[in-house]
């Protein structure tokens, strides 16, 4: 049978690779927005436990919402990319270190 | 829901402005470089009908719409105009130095007025979804201003920066959403704090959503240790759009702090007084610290915006209503500060030159003593040295913090008074960097005999602005006791 | 008061374990015995005629950004296709409204040339 937590412990364990997956992440950018991607979905995991276990639809309605910002959020995101390759002719994170103090 | 329940009239300026920016973006298209100024006029037109709006439907008590999504109280209105007023000078401020640069494209100011769109729906929000809504629409149209400058490659890296960054705090808070979701089963920020008054929620998921907000919350408004971001993309950003991230975004971000935290969780305010307790001294700690090792003005004055916001946290952790008014008071005076920081900036930068070394303030009195004037009432502003208006605003913070006598920390009550005498200390520490731009500027000669020139209406603006940092440095108490006014009215009907 | 954040301790040191676990057990457990036959590149038993990884036109970057805007509001126009009886004119109103602001985007795309290929 599976309860609430079994969703809540997926979401988390979903949230924490995906946050492991920016800030370890060495190579790409598009990694980058594949692990900003995630994070979100497991968020949007959340939402829909939530609001199944509470039988409340605005937890969905929210869901809606999240994924329409997120293909905004990946639109601009993949843009910006593309800016940044003309310029710089590489998508390599550690090549980004031009701005330091 | 039908048309007869639908009173549009508290968000009247919002619905006005997304009209008028959506004929803007068209109309844009239809006209040819050489009369781009028609999109500047039209934007500015729209900024002073919005404020017109704002002040002509204002009510004294709260008043909500959209099935209690959006609310529109003193609070919300005092900081809008505040914001249409903000934006506005950034534009003028901006208006040469984005012509010099080949970003005096129609996007520029549609972008910017979408982000003010997304700050008025942020600041009126009363239920997370509108909340976060109103916060993507601000990020989104930013991460694209940053970037609008294509052959810039910082400004390219500084956009991914803040984009990356900017999403992960946006999926940090959403986290914390859904947990306040599931502990209190409600997204409205009022049905929230009934629910957490009612003792029914589940305090474990509470306290996760707490944490997870208070994170995202604190990367969103760069206090430290989620502070990376900051100088990188206040550095990298083309300095127009470094003055639009860091002005009128610090009032919307302050709302948003008081729609989450104190209206939707002010039950909770034993758990994240200690949270905001430590975020503010290392946030002050770390922002004045860094900012000695600069070189560059506009990172050191991004390590200063990091100081900055731990004063203004300072104010809120009081968790009571005269901190709040002060919070805000020192928002406002921050936010009308900086507006004066950068706009020297922009002036002294001319095509082909960016002014954004230290060494390019030398000599500045020997140039033109009015800039140099104004750069020092600024420098001495945000350093908080009386009688300007800085001074005011950070008085008034410790006060409210003096006044708390113990703050609770997790492991048992501390004295307010230690908090208190280090933000003294910290200001100090802070006015060496302020003060070495007052010398560069005043004792050191002059590297460059460029002339100076600005347009009229920037000059004016420019020198009223700086000066109101005067004015309310010697007169502060009608803005203070407006804030005050406006925090009691709009907290006592949520 | 502060084993109230215990919980919170646990979730990110399982966290931590959850994102480095899978990095470090696929550096230990994985065999590496390099060769410099293995390493090389190969193309069908040739050797390679080119660059394996080919360059994507950005046009095509373009068309993907624009389909992933536009596409995903029809997500909206489901559910309210679905319950637009219940909702009546009202509904039907708010989702013109909503398609109205969408058509302003099309236009702005439209007349900046994002649509033409050449």
């Amino acid at each position: 049978m599976l309860t609430l937590t079994h969703f809540l412990v997926l979401a988390a364990v979903l949230f924490s690779i995906s946050v492991m997956g920016i800030f370890l992440n060495r190579k790409n950018v598009i990694v980058l927005l594949m692990a900003i991607e995630l994070m979100l979905l497991a968020v949007n995991f959340n939402f829909i436990a939530f609001s199944h276990y509470l039988s409340d639809t605005a937890g969905q309605i929210f869901v809606f919402f999240i994924l329409t910002v997120a293909a905004a959020e990946s639109a601009i995101g993949l843009a910006i990319l593309v800016v940044l390759f003309r310029n710089q002719s590489t998508i390599n994170i550690e090549d980004l270190d031009s701005l330091k103090g | 829901m039908n048309w007869a329940d639908l009173n549009l009239m508290p968000a009247l300026p919002e619905i006005f402005l997304l009209a008028a920016l959506s004929f803007i973006l068209v109309l844009d298209l239809f006209i040819p470089d050489e009369k781009r100024d028609v999109t500047y006029g039209l934007s500015l037109l729209t900024l002073a009908a919005c404020a017109a709006l704002q002040l002509a439907t204002f009510e004294p008590f709260a008043t909500t719409t959209f099935s209690g999504m959006f609310v529109d109280d003193p609070m919300a209105d005092i900081i809008k105009v505040a914001m249409y007023g903000v934006t506005a000078a950034v534009l003028v401020y901006t208006r040469q130095y984005v012509a010099d640069r080949g970003m005096f494209r129609g996007e520029y100011y549609t972008l910017s007025l979408f982000a003010l769109l997304g700050m008025n729906v942020m600041v009126s929000s009363s239920h997370f979804l509108t909340l976060y809504i109103g916060l993507e629409l601000l990020s989104l149209a930013l991460y694209a201003l940053i970037a609008l400058r294509r052959d810039s490659a910082a400004g390219t890296e500084a956009a991914m920066k803040y984009f990356v960054l900017g999403a992960l705090a946006s999926g940090m808070l959403l986290y914390g959403m859904s947990m306040v979701y599931g502990a209190t089963g409600s997204l409205a920020i009022s049905e929230i704090a009934a629910a957490i008054a009612s003792g029914h929620s589940n305090a474990v998921l509470l306290v996760f959503g707490l944490v997870f907000l208070v994170a995202g919350l604190a990367f969103k408004l760069g206090a430290v240790p989620f502070h990376m971001w900051v100088p990188d993309v206040y550095q990298g950003s083309p300095t127009a759009v470094t003055l639009m991230l860091g002005a009128a975004p610090k009032l919307a971000a302050f709302v948003f702090i008081i729609r989450i935290l104190v209206q939707g969780m002010g039950e909770l305010s034993g758990d994240w007084q200690g949270m905001l307790v430590l975020i503010a001294a290392l946030s002050m700690m770390i922002g004045n610290v860094a900012a000695i090792a600069q070189t560059n003005i506009k990172r050191m004055l991004a390590y200063s915006t990091i100081s900055h916001m731990g004063f203004l946290l300072l104010g809120l952790l009081a968790a009571n209503e005269q901190g709040y008014a002060s919070a805000m008071f020192y928002a406002m005076v921050y936010v009308l500060t900086t507006l004066a920081g950068f706009g020297v900036l922009l002036a002294l930068s001319h095509a082909g030159f960016e002014c954004e070394k230290l060494e390019d303030l030398k000599g500045l009195n020997q140039r033109n003593s009015w800039y140099a004037f104004l750069m020092l009432l600024v420098m001495f502003s945000m350093a908080g040295i009386p009688p300007l208006a800085g001074f005011y605003a950070k008085f008034a913070v410790i006060k409210s913090v003096v006044d708390l006598g113990a703050v609770n920390m997790g492991f048992g009550m501390v004295s307010a008074l230690y908090l208190a005498v280090f933000a003294v200390m910290m200001s100090l520490v802070g006015a060496f960097y302020y003060l070495r731009v007052v010398k560069n500027m005043y004792f050191d000669d002059k590297q460059s005999d460029a002339p100076i020139v600005v347009r009229g209406e920037m000059k004016v603006l420019l020198s009223v602005n700086a000066l109101a940092l005067l004015v309310l440095g010697v007169l502060p108490q009608g803005l203070i006791e407006l804030c005050i006014e406006a925090m009691r009215q709009s907290l006592a009907v949520l | 008061m502060l084993q109230n954040y215990f919980p919170i301790l646990l979730f990110v040191i399982v966290g931590l374990m959850v994102g480095v676990g899978p990095i470090v057990l696929g550096k230990l457990v994985s065999p590496n015995r390099p060769d410099p036959e293995k390493l090389s590149p190969y193309e069908c038993g040739f050797e390679a005629f080119e660059d394996t990884r080919m360059r994507f036109d950005v046009r095509y970057y373009l068309v993907a950004i624009l389909f992933i805007l536009f596409d995903l509001e029809i997500a909206f126009l489901f559910p309210w296709a679905v319950v637009l009886k219940e909702i009546g004119m009202f509904g039907f109103g708010a989702m013109l409204v909503f398609l109205a602001i969408l058509t302003i985007g099309f236009i702005y795309e439209w007349k900046k040339g994002a649509l033409e290929w050449e």
